[in-house]
């Protein structure tokens, strides 16, 4: 596909720039896959957390983030019985409403419901649905050949929808495209950092989000031209708290809720999308592109509720990205009715009181509205902060 | 109707009941004095509980879950629900976890008796929370945590088997990590794995799963043979807890023998059947006597349910063991029978299509439950689904397994009441419209 899917930030300045991200991403009717598939382009939705866009892109096609929406879910809701986070309604939304029209949605089984989605959705629509497996026996010394196979076969299947063959040499091109993408989200965060006056906590969040809207080459054209701008940017810094957010690796908050995070705190590390940026190093060019990609997913990756590795604990890996980050306390947040989520924040307060981290509890909905009660919450929890 | 001597009516007919019952009792017992003696348990889930290789390491089993349902059977699972809530464990995840996290913080103290410590935990990602609620223990007391990662079918449709390179790359994994676990486990318990051992267990099963597999096709018989969801309970119980035993697999030879002989001289598990019935999701436990008899006051009987399904470990598909190569076998039969649990939770339409013809079937329950998103995410698409292919009515109603402040038990009845109203209405249209 020769034309841009997302031509809007181009030429504009800073603000332009992250505003029209912005647009992007509360755009509920998802204008940059309805142009895909306008120019004929093939789409394949995949479901939180991580999933190998790499696959997919060399074969051509568009992978789209599924990542629900603040959207009423009038037919979804009929699918499903209570009990259940929104992100699973609002994402089979996009589909019953046709705001997204995809030829292959992948799920995980990142969780009980997320599993279920494949076989809702399957029963739904036409196009293929179905399950990735990615290994929950992460430190066995058989997950990566495992996960090989699983990505042959996925391979398969997004021939399969594409028609046409993914080749050694393809999946190599991609993996560099997504080496590059990871390597600019590495300096965004940096830059968050370092320097987190330069990028508002929204702002940055929606230059990540934006990703998986769009070609990584566009994405990666976007954040090449937006991080020098940012780094030029004339703010200074100001007296905040410097947290990180967890909880933000399947449901995302809404955008005005991690823009209210921003007026008091400086974010400076999350796990917003967690998925983009799963893996944490470049993935080698090798001979095996499908190995190398796999054993990238099991040893060279960060770490969420939904992935067991017993060499990565948790709470362990909550703290380090702490001190990684000089940050002196933690929001630590759960998607309303997320069972993983919502365990894993046991075990992180648990481990925040032991390390004498302050921290900030709290639960969210993709499609919440008022802010205010939280806010008024925040502010306390970092007014107490600045003045103990 | 047969006359029967009296004698073998009142010995046969509820044997496996009172059978189940006292296996109950010894296998509680047991984990009690085990508990006591400072012995160490295996932590096992019933999806996958690879009961016969860990009796190869003489561990004994403790199933958590089944642990928790008998909290709420009890009556008193809010005590522990509450207890682990005040730990901060939220209200919207699974009782069955925050009921062991409060009897774990009780050193292990339940009604039924005490259970012992964990030494390691075995589990699959048949559901995901077991991975979870491991992951407590694994902070709790630093044990191992084996996850035997068995994925499952990618979509509906045809399930590959031997031979197809993803079932075989499936099937490589697995058997792979079961000699991991064999591995880890003689070092937990410094016991050398014994293969004859292994196979000796192996048999049982065999002789178990043979049971179980036709125990479900005889129900098919008019009038029913047994209460899916009352006395299926307790055939699940033995399933799991002497799963690999001699104890378990004689308790099926009896359990077929008793069904048979029930069959044989007409006796249903109703006086009167006029409903046969498929339960679909788990059963709610709070109120569990009165929960089935809002049925069988109706002359409602459940004839098979996706709990028979799932929640026998793999058991229901008959699956035979080759003694011969124990440990790739272990793992085929492992991968399928987690593979077909699975697929009762997220791909059930065909076997519910199938399940209403075979057992000549009057009406379906859908029971989702707040605790369990892993049978209960797609209950309601599954019903819609279902009764495209099939006329049959249907019934949904949310509760909980565990969690009685969310079970109303006037709105249960009075959804139930309408449902067989409306089975006796369209009786009535159909009578009129052959007569
Ligand atoms: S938000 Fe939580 S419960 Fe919902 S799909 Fe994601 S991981 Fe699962
Ligand atoms: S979520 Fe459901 S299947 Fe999983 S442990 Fe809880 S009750 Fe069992």
């Amino acid at each position: 596909m020769k034309e841009l899917l997302f031509p809007e930030w181009r030429g504009r300045d800073l603000d332009g720039v992250l505003g029209a991200c912005l647009d992007l991403l509360e755009d509920t009717r998802f204008p940059t896959a309805k142009r895909w598939k306008e120019a004929g382009g093939k789409i394949v939705g995949h479901f939180q957390v991580y999933f190998p866009e790499e696959i997919v892109h060399a074969a051509g096609l568009l992978p789209f983030k599924v990542r629900g929406a603040p959207i009423h879910a009038a037919q979804a809701d009929s699918r499903f019985g209570s009990y259940l986070c929104s992100i699973v309604k609002s994402s089979l939304e996009l589909a019953l409403s046709r705001r997204v029209e995809l030829d292959l949605f992948v799920t995980h089984p990142i969780c009980d419901a997320a599993r279920n989605l494949a076989a809702i959705w399957g029963r739904n629509v036409r196009y293929p649905c179905q399950i990735l497996y990615l290994p929950q026996n992460a430190g066995s010394p058989s997950a990566p050949e495992y996960l090989r196979g699983e990505y042959d076969r996925l391979r398969r299947v997004v021939e399969e929808v594409s028609g046409t063959r993914v080749e050694d040499g393809a999946l190599r091109d991609s993996i560099g495209v997504f080496n590059e993408n990871r390597r600019l989200l590495r300096a965004l965060y940096t830059l968050k950092r370092e320097s987190p006056w330069l990028v508002g906590a929204h702002e940055a969040y929606a230059l990540l989000a934006v990703g998986g809207l769009i070609p990584r080459e566009e994405h990666n054209a976007l954040l090449a031209a937006v991080l020098p701008l940012l780094a030029e940017r004339p703010a200074r810094s100001q007296d905040r708290i410097r947290v990180v957010f967890e909880g933000g690796f399947c449901e995302q908050p809404p955008i005005d809720l991690i823009r209210s995070i921003g007026r008091s705190c400086y974010v400076v590390d999350d796990d917003f999308l967690v998925g983009m940026r799963w893996i944490v190093s470049d993935v080698p060019v090798g001979k095996d592109p499908l190995g190398e990609l796999a054993r990238a997913y099991l040893e060279r990756s960060t770490y969420s509720p939904v992935q067991h590795d017993a060499r990565k604990p948790k709470e362990r890996m909550l703290l380090e990205r702490l001190e990684g980050a000089g940050a002196g306390a933690a929001i630590v947040a759960a998607a309303k009715m997320c069972e993983p989520g919502l365990e894993e924040q046991v075990a992180y307060v648990h481990a925040l009181d032991a390390a004498r981290v302050p921290h900030f509890v709290t639960e969210f909905e993709e499609n919440m509205t008022t802010f205010e009660q939280l806010e008024i919450q925040l502010e306390t929890f970092v007014e107490n902060l600045l003045f103990d | 109707m047969n006359h029967l001597p009296e004698q073998a009516s009142t010995e046969i007919v509820g044997r496996a009941n009172r059978e189940g019952a006292r296996l109950f009792r010894v296998w509680y017992d047991d984990l009690t004095r085990a508990a006591e003696e400072g012995r160490g348990a295996a932590y096992v889930f019933v999806m996958g509980s690879l009961g016969e290789l860990l009796r190869a390491f003489d561990l004994p089993l403790v199933f958590p879950e089944i642990n928790s349902l008998q909290t709420a059977v009890r009556k008193v699972a809010h005590e522990y629900l509450n207890e682990a809530e005040d730990f901060g464990y939220s209200p919207d995840i699974c009782g069955y976890v925050k009921a062991d996290i409060a009897a774990q913080r009780r050193d292990g103290r339940l009604p039924m008796g005490r259970i012992p410590r964990p030494k390691i935990a075995v589990l699959t990602n048949a559901c995901n929370t077991y991975i979870k609620w491991a992951e407590i223990w694994e902070r709790m007391y630093g044990v191992p945590v084996c996850v035997l990662d068995v994925p499952g079918s990618r979509s509906d449709g045809p399930l590959p088997g031997r031979g197809d390179r993803d079932f075989e790359n499936d099937r490589t994994y697995v058997a792979a990590q079961l000699r991991e676990l064999i591995a880890v486990l003689e070092g937990v318990t410094g016991t050398r794995f014994d293969v004859d051992r292994l196979r000796e267990f192996l048999g049982h099963a065999n002789r178990m799963n043979r049971g179980w597999n036709r125990v479900l096709e005889l129900n098919r018989s008019r009038p029913s043979l047994f209460n899916a969801l009352s006395d299926g309970t307790i055939y699940l119980g033995v399933s799991n807890g002497y799963r690999g035993a001699p104890e378990g697999a004689a308790y099926f030879d009896e359990l077929v023998e008793e069904m048979e002989w029930k069959q044989a001289n007409g006796i249903g598990t109703l006086v009167d059947e006029r409903c046969r019935l498929v339960f679909v999701g788990v059963p709610c436990y709070p109120i569990f006597r009165r929960f089935t008899e809002f049925f069988t006051e109706h002359g409602g009987t459940f004839v098979n349910s996706t709990y028979l399904w799932f929640a026998s470990g793999g058991s229901n598909l008959g699956f035979q063991y080759d003694l011969d190569d124990p440990i790739e076998s272990l793992a085929e039969g492992l991968l399928l029978g987690v593979r077909d649990s699975m697929d009762s939770m997220f791909f059930p339409t065909n076997a519910l299509a199938r399940m209403v013809d075979e057992y000549d079937v009057d009406g379906v329950v859908f029971h989702p439950i707040k605790s369990c998103r892993t049978v209960s995410t797609g209950l309601a698409d599954n019903r819609r689904a279902l009764m495209e292919r099939r006329d049959v009515p249907s019934l949904f109603i949310e509760s909980d397994m565990m969690d009685r402040r969310v079970v109303s038990e006037a709105q249960l009845k009075n959804r139930i009441d309408a449902f067989f109203e409306s089975i006796e209405s369209r009786r009535q249209i159909a009578s009129a419209r052959h007569g």
